[in-house]
């Protein structure tokens, strides 16, 4: 299903939640709402559910207006950050609820009902568990229950809040694959939201990236962490040296000193550059862009980390370098982007 | 390579056991004692005493007693009353704690401290409220009078009299079950297609069913034992307005003794049923809680 979002504005009081918030999510696709907690990407999930309604804007799903109908008839999965499983029933019945409840000729026999959760409970794989109670299964597996409860109902769109949240780190690595396995497997529509990056980069065919209640940016996991269009997400998503400059008339200079730097067309005014820790080489000081000490060495892996204080401010940056490097601490030194971004707001 | 030598077993010395509590054991068995000796004086020995009354004449004045048709009369308004305020506390429990734990509204506090006012007004001003809002010097009296209806000095006046001071019992043990449990739950229910009726009924009251009983039962409790406020609005009318507590007190007042103590003992009896009933229960809300 297309589920379109238009100009959709929600505040709580005096904070905005969502402000004029646009997004397209295609048929089929695993979308991961990504934000900092409180820009409202939670918001926007219960707002396509049918869970809150937005101050203004509209949701298609489709192409038709879906505020028109409540939750229970817009027919999405919607999986709660704390499962929220019905605590008096047993894994079975929690799954079969959405079956038990259907009205009308829509309705089940008790057979068909049996046949269609076992299907489910298979597809989990937590079938030897259908006579347990919620308080009786680890995170992981009440999460997979959720989600067998959610597809139950075959839905049109499944809809995630931070999915993997309340686990602990391994049990969130393992399920995040197998959730991307299940998606390849049913290829139902899935939004999901969470403040973790990486598991947004892992999982999701396209990342929006939210914050203070507006959109960011949207792109596959490679155009958000290559191409940045924001000094937020370059910030927000993978390891950033952010550096302040000024730009002027083409030229930019940190805390006054020149840095014979390409300002990358940006106004003049304050702003910031943003460099990735491994894209950042030491140069003879002459020609490099920032100049300033080391102070630490350290780092066992394949890259060692350098911290450098500049000249002109005392910040501290760290950079990533090779193991071959050979800079010892109380050096000076000069730096030098080979790919960075420039930010600037006009002043 | 040298085989690990097995260890040789000794013999274990047995060590003295000790906690690190520091009261000498005179100490404790003070503490203990006097605790127990208190409940046993002031709890455990009035009641020995109501039944041992209630029998001192041996089983048939007992069950004289209880058969004769005063006393039958009263058990049966005592019983009529519980089932009626029980039944209207449960539904009105159930609603308030809804609003309370679900909506945000104006005057909620207000609600809440009200709920409570029962527990702090003396008995005797929840009947006298009543006698002065429908008793014949009352506002509502004249209007009352015209319809033939009867509210005080009848069954009715003894219910609203019971009801109000045994309204907060059920919200009491709703309100805080229902915070801590929140909403997830319905809306799940209602997203996997539920109607707002059926997840009332499968998913929200089987949450609380424990904790709904529990308060079922307190109000029962106090329902059937309910002196103060009935007294005012009864007129104590014999087979007609009295309840098992107003019934006791006459029998008492015309020296009884025995029929007095056997109808109390019937009473303390309910009394106690509530209370194992009640320390069951008590598990199970602590179950649900914890969940």
């Amino acid at each position: 299903m297309i589920i379109g979002v238009r100009n959709v504005t929600k505040r709580f009081g005096a904070f905005s939640a969502l402000a004029d918030v646009n997004l397209d999510i295609r048929s089929g696709e695993l979308i991961a709402l990504l934000g900092p907690s409180g820009s409202g990407k939670t918001t926007l999930l219960r707002i396509i559910a049918g869970l809150d309604w937005p101050d203004a804007g509209e949701i298609l799903f489709d192409g038709v207006d879906a505020l028109t109908r409540d939750v229970a008839a817009r027919h999405v999965g919607f999986v709660f950050q704390h499962y929220a499983l019905f605590r008096h029933m047993t894994v079975f019945e929690n799954v079969a609820f959405g079956l038990r409840v259907r009205r009308g000729r829509r309705r089940l026999t008790e057979g068909a009902i049996r046949a269609r959760v076992k299907e489910l409970l298979d597809l989990v794989q937590l079938g030897w568990l259908a006579d347990r109670f919620p308080n009786q299964l680890s995170g992981g597996q009440r999460q997979r229950i959720a989600l067998a409860r959610a597809l139950a109902i075959e839905p049109s769109v499944l809809l995630l809040d931070e999915p993997f949240g309340a686990l602990d780190a391994k049990v969130r690595k393992e399920l995040r694959r197998w959730l991307r396995k299940l998606h390849e497997e049913i290829h139902v529509t899935s939004v999901f939201v969470t403040h973790d990056q990486e598991e947004a980069l892992e999982l999701a065919d396209r990342v929006v990236v939210i914050d203070k209640g507006r959109i960011e940016q949207v792109g596959t996991p490679q155009e958000v962490y290559d191409n940045p269009v924001t000094a937020f997400v370059h910030a927000f998503i993978g390891e950033s040296i952010a550096i302040p400059i000024t730009v002027e008339n083409g030229l930019v200079s940190h805390r006054g000193l020149k840095t014979s730097l390409d300002c990358q067309g940006a106004g003049n005014g304050q702003g910031t550059l943003f460099v990735r820790p491994y894209e950042m080489d030491i140069t003879a000081t002459g020609e490099a862009a920032f100049s300033g000490v080391v102070t630490r060495i350290h780092g066992l892996g394949p890259a060692r980390r350098i911290e450098v204080v500049l000249q002109g401010d005392g910040g501290v940056v760290e950079l990533d370098l090779p193991r071959t490097t050979t800079v010892s601490a109380g050096e000076t030194v000069g730096l030098r982007p080979r790919q960075f971004r420039i930010f600037t707001s006009p002043s | 390579m040298s085989l690990a030598q097995p260890t040789t077993s000794r013999p274990t010395t047995q060590v003295p056991q000790r906690t690190p509590r520091t009261e000498p054991a005179w100490a404790r068995w003070l503490i203990i004692g006097v605790s127990v000796a208190f409940l046993g004086t002031f709890l455990v020995l009035p009641l020995f005493t109501v039944f041992q009354q209630a029998f001192s004449r041996g089983i048939w004045p007992y069950l004289e007693a209880l058969g004769e048709p005063d006393a039958l009369s009263a058990i049966r308004l005592t019983l009529v009353v519980a089932f009626l305020s029980v039944s209207a506390n449960l539904v009105f429990g159930l609603v308030a704690a809804w609003a309370i734990t679900r909506f945000e509204f104006r005057g909620k506090s207000v609600l809440m401290t009200l709920i409570d006012l029962p527990f702090s007004v003396s008995p005797i001003i929840a009947g006298l409220v009543f006698v002065l809002l429908f008793g014949a010097q009352g506002v509502m009296g004249p209007y009352l009078q015209a319809q033939d209806i009867a509210i005080i000095f009848a069954a009715p006046g003894i219910v609203l009299a019971t009801l109000f001071v045994t309204f907060p019992f059920v919200v009491r043990e709703l309100i805080p079950l229902m915070q801590e449990q929140g909403i997830q739950e319905e809306e799940a229910a209602l997203s996997l297609g539920a109607s707002g009726l059926s997840t009332f009924f499968r998913v929200t009251l089987p949450n609380v069913r424990w904790a709904l009983l529990y308060g079922v039962l307190l109000c029962n409790a106090r329902a059937m034992g309910e002196f103060g406020a009935v007294s005012v609005v009864s007129g104590h009318v014999r087979g007609e307005t009295n309840t098992m507590p107003l019934h006791i007190e006459i029998l008492y007042n015309e020296y009884h003794f025995t029929a007095a103590f056997a109808v109390a003992s019937l009473l303390a009896l309910l009394a106690l049923l509530t209370l194992v009933a009640k320390s069951v229960l008590e598990r199970r809300v602590g179950l649900d809680l914890s969940r």
